[in-house]
């Protein structure tokens, strides 16, 4: 590897001010000195709107975790986009990202990837992962949330004998539910692993609002480490039953009543809200409601947008043609920061306006307040 | 609004996890950076006016009224709007097959001149090299540096990340070209285009003993154009008048030097001392040098035929106070002149060949300008202002004789 790079740096001499990569992506488009590549190398239909697409990443990738996720991006248009998913492949296997269709960007993956597609990526990341030490889990997941969970079982079930998995997945038919063939072979194969596939269309939503879906469904519930993965309102419930249990048993734990009793070293995790990880989809904006907007400018590319108050300052920069760096999209990675230079920006999350010169400001979800200065 | 909801679609899709990144270093980032960035939000310095007329519109459009200057302001941003609304993958196509084309050219040229002890070799290696060369410079490099392909968002493809194989570092050039020559096209004092500190281009430019020297500066610079454009891109006027920073110049100085040494090892050492390999080290030398001199008198005749034949007005610095939108389009057109000529031509000028349509937008795809031409032609002939356009060679005789006449004191329009 040390040798290729000396060799890459000195083929560099004759290519200047291209980098030897630039050449030999003539040949094979994995290769860029900027950024990373992937080209497909299979796409499998999972349901009608979802689809997962392998990958074969170019230098630059690290293997990925069970749960992780990656940035990916893709041209719609001529355009490049970039969105985040979930990796369905289990650690230690060639990358597979499994997409199910709810938007534009989705939507091209989905419908129009062709294995030799080359897809823009980013290194895995993100810490929905297993635990280091093996445990009793509970997987919660509905929809495409199954997805990151999909890698953990997958990693975990088929290899690890001492695996004790329960995975309560919610999707609205049978049509609908990804992975399900697979989840229930790998429940008749394996007996450390049980599925409950819930379909919402002939039962409605998994009921968090008390213990007994959970008591039923997964007796012992309160002495496993818990994964939840899915839409915004399960995992809000999710996490209130959660809480709720935490509350009931400090109380109980200050009477002197003995929780968890002969299995200390799980015991203290029982019902307490550090035990449920999760994963979320989408983080709701207050867009709009009539704020400000103002003149956005771009100081370093010189560029200048009219926005409104309640569009990302990310998607203002991203349709103006700047190099806009991006993450989840959601306010939670921080890969979007770029520093205000002068302005105030409207947090479209809380809705609070802030902003001091110098001050990195998340992108993806703060709008402008007034105009608004970038260092881009 | 569209967008913001369609994105909201979008961000339900597979998921991300809460971040565990340390907030408190990031605070320490902004404080650092916050005494940087002490200022006022702005308008931008240089916005065109809204409404009114410049102190004196140019005689060439002296005929117009204001609303007429505003319509016809309308009208070119609506054309602009057109071509922003089909710009798509056909255009994504276009630049990425030219960057392929390019790049095999320069390695089928750079590696036949590894053999070019033999002449056929030499010639093949020369001519392949030169025209990767010109491609590179002009319909690739030059038009990347503008944003032409921005939208695109490719970091590959980025006027903030793209290096071209010219001898001044791309930032530097984009100072000197994107912002002051496009922004002030041939206003006398303050573009410095209009003869580059070198040479007399204009009757307003006082004449001196100097300037008797013009057709022999001239004939000099074309075949070392990249030399010249890279000493004018250090601002060394601006720097004597005080108003460009010792700081400044020495920073321009050492990028310039880093880009020099690199380009000048790859052409005149690297690739002859592969040659020599095969014994060819002395003609590869001369075949990279060869390939350079093309391309420099290429791009120095298609450069100057965008602002200098005959027809091609300059302006005073009244005449852009209070100028407006629609003056500052005007100014553009009828400062700027065509060259007409075969597809190919258009391709190996980097479409400068459109230089009147690139000066109105400088910023859309450079395989769009074609499009545009005609539109522009006729807003040009409805508004009674000129269009100046000439096959090559009738162009580029225009600019020579320009040369020597204003070698001599006067020349000003009888």
């Amino acid at each position: 590897m040390i040798r290729l790079r000396k060799l890459a740096r000195a083929a560099s001499v004759l290519t200047t001010p291209l980098a030897p990569e630039d050449i030999l992506s003539l040949f094979n488009p994995v290769f860029s000195a900027r950024q990373l590549r992937g080209v497909v190398t299979r796409v499998v239909a999972e349901t009608a709107d979802s689809a997962t697409i392998f990958f074969r990443p170019g230098r630059g990738w690290k293997a990925h975790q069970a749960g992780q996720w990656a940035r990916i991006g893709v041209e719609l248009d001529g355009v490049r986009h970039w969105r985040s998913y979930s990796l369905s492949a289990p650690a230690g296997q060639d990358p597979a990202i499994t997409v199910t269709d709810v938007g534009a960007v989705s939507g091209v993956l989905v419908r129009d990837t062709r294995p030799g597609d080359v897809l823009f990526l980013a290194p895995p990341q993100g810490d929905f992962v297993l635990p280091e030490h093996p445990r009793p889990l509970l997987m919660l997941t509905a929809g495409s949330g199954i997805t990151p969970v999909m890698s953990m079982v997958r990693t975990l079930v088929p290899h690890r004998p001492d695996a004790d998995v329960v995975l309560i997945h919610s999707a609205r038919t049978p049509e609908d539910s990804i992975f399900r063939e697979e989840l229930s072979e790998l429940a008749d194969q394996f007996p450390n692993f049980k599925v409950t596939h819930w379909f919402t269309g002939e039962r409605g939503r998994v009921d968090f609002s008390s213990a007994a879906v959970l008591d039923e469904l997964c007796p012992d519930w309160r002495h496993r480490a818990a994964y939840a993965c899915g839409p915004e309102g399960f995992l809000d419930d999710a996490e209130a039953l959660w809480s709720a249990e935490a509350a009931a048993a400090a109380a109980e734990g200050s009477t002197g009543s003995e929780a968890g009793g002969s299995h200390q070293p799980e015991g203290p995790f029982a019902a307490d809200p550090i035990n449920l990880i999760i994963e979320r989809f989408t983080t709701s904006l207050a867009a709009g409601a009539g704020h400000d907007g103002g003149l956005v400018t771009f100081e370093a590319s010189d560029r200048e947008v009219e926005a409104d108050g309640g569009t990302p300052l990310l998607d203002v920069g991203e349709d103006a043609g700047v190099l806009m760096p991006s993450g989840c999209r959601m306010g939670i990675c921080h890969s979007c920061l770029i520093p205000l230079r002068a302005g105030h920006v409207r947090d479209l999350r809380t809705g609070e306006v802030h902003g001091e010169p110098g001050q990195l400001i998340q992108t993806c979800v703060s709008a402008a307040a007034g105009p608004v200065n970038l260092d881009i | 609004m569209a967008i913001v909801t369609n994105h909201e679609a979008e961000t339900t899709e597979d998921a991300v996890v809460p971040s565990s990144r340390d907030d408190a270093a990031l605070k320490a980032d902004g404080a650092a950076a916050a005494a940087a960035g002490a200022q006022a939000a702005k308008t931008r310095r240089g916005a065109l006016a809204t409404s009114g007329s410049p102190l004196v519109r140019p005689p060439a459009a002296a005929h117009l009224s204001d609303e007429q200057v505003a319509e016809l302001g309308r009208e070119l941003d609506a054309i602009k709007d057109d071509i922003l609304a089909k710009r798509g993958a056909s255009d994504a196509a276009y630049i990425r097959r030219m960057i392929k084309i390019q790049r095999a050219l320069e390695i089928s040229g750079r590696a036949t001149l590894l053999v070019s002890r033999n002449k056929g070799a030499w010639f093949a290696g020369t001519t392949l090299l030169s025209l990767a060369k010109i491609l590179e410079n002009m319909e690739i490099g030059h038009n990347v540096l503008h944003g032409q392909w921005d939208w695109m968002r490719d970091p590959d493809i980025h006027s903030t990340t793209w290096e071209w194989d010219f001898v001044t570092p791309a930032r530097a050039w984009q100072h000197t070209h994107n912002d002051l020559h496009h922004r002030w096209t041939n206003v006398v004092g303050k573009d410095n285009d209009v003869g580059y500190n070198l040479l007399r281009m204009d009757p307003q430019q006082e004449w001196k003993p100097f300037n008797l020297g013009n057709p022999l500066y001239n004939a000099i610079l074309a075949p070392v154009f990249e030399w010249g454009i890279a000493i004018y891109d250090l601002e060394l006027q601006d720097f004597k008048d005080g108003n460009k920073s010792k700081e400044a110049l020495v920073k321009d100085l050492k990028a310039l030097g880093v880009k020099a040494l690199k380009q000048f090892t790859k052409d005149y050492a690297a690739t002859p001392a592969v040659a020599m390999l095969t014994g060819s080290g002395k003609q590869a030398l001369y075949g990279t040098l060869t390939a350079n001199a093309v391309r420099n008198v290429w791009a120095h005749a298609v450069i100057f035929c965008g602002h200098f034949p005959e027809g091609t007005d300059t302006f005073t610095e009244e005449m852009v106070e209070g100028e407006t939108r629609g003056d500052w389009y005007v100014r553009q057109m009828i400062g700027s002149a065509n060259i007409s000529g075969s597809k190919l031509m258009h391709l190996m000028t980097g479409n400068l060949s459109h230089q009147i349509e690139h000066h109105l937008f400088p910023d859309i795809p450079s395989n769009r300008y074609a499009e545009v031409a005609p539109k522009v032609q006729e807003i040009c002939k409805r508004y009674g202002l000129p269009y100046t356009t000439g096959p090559m060679w009738k162009q580029v005789g225009s600019t020579w004789a320009k040369v020597f006449k204003l070698a001599l004191p006067g020349g000003g329009k009888a």
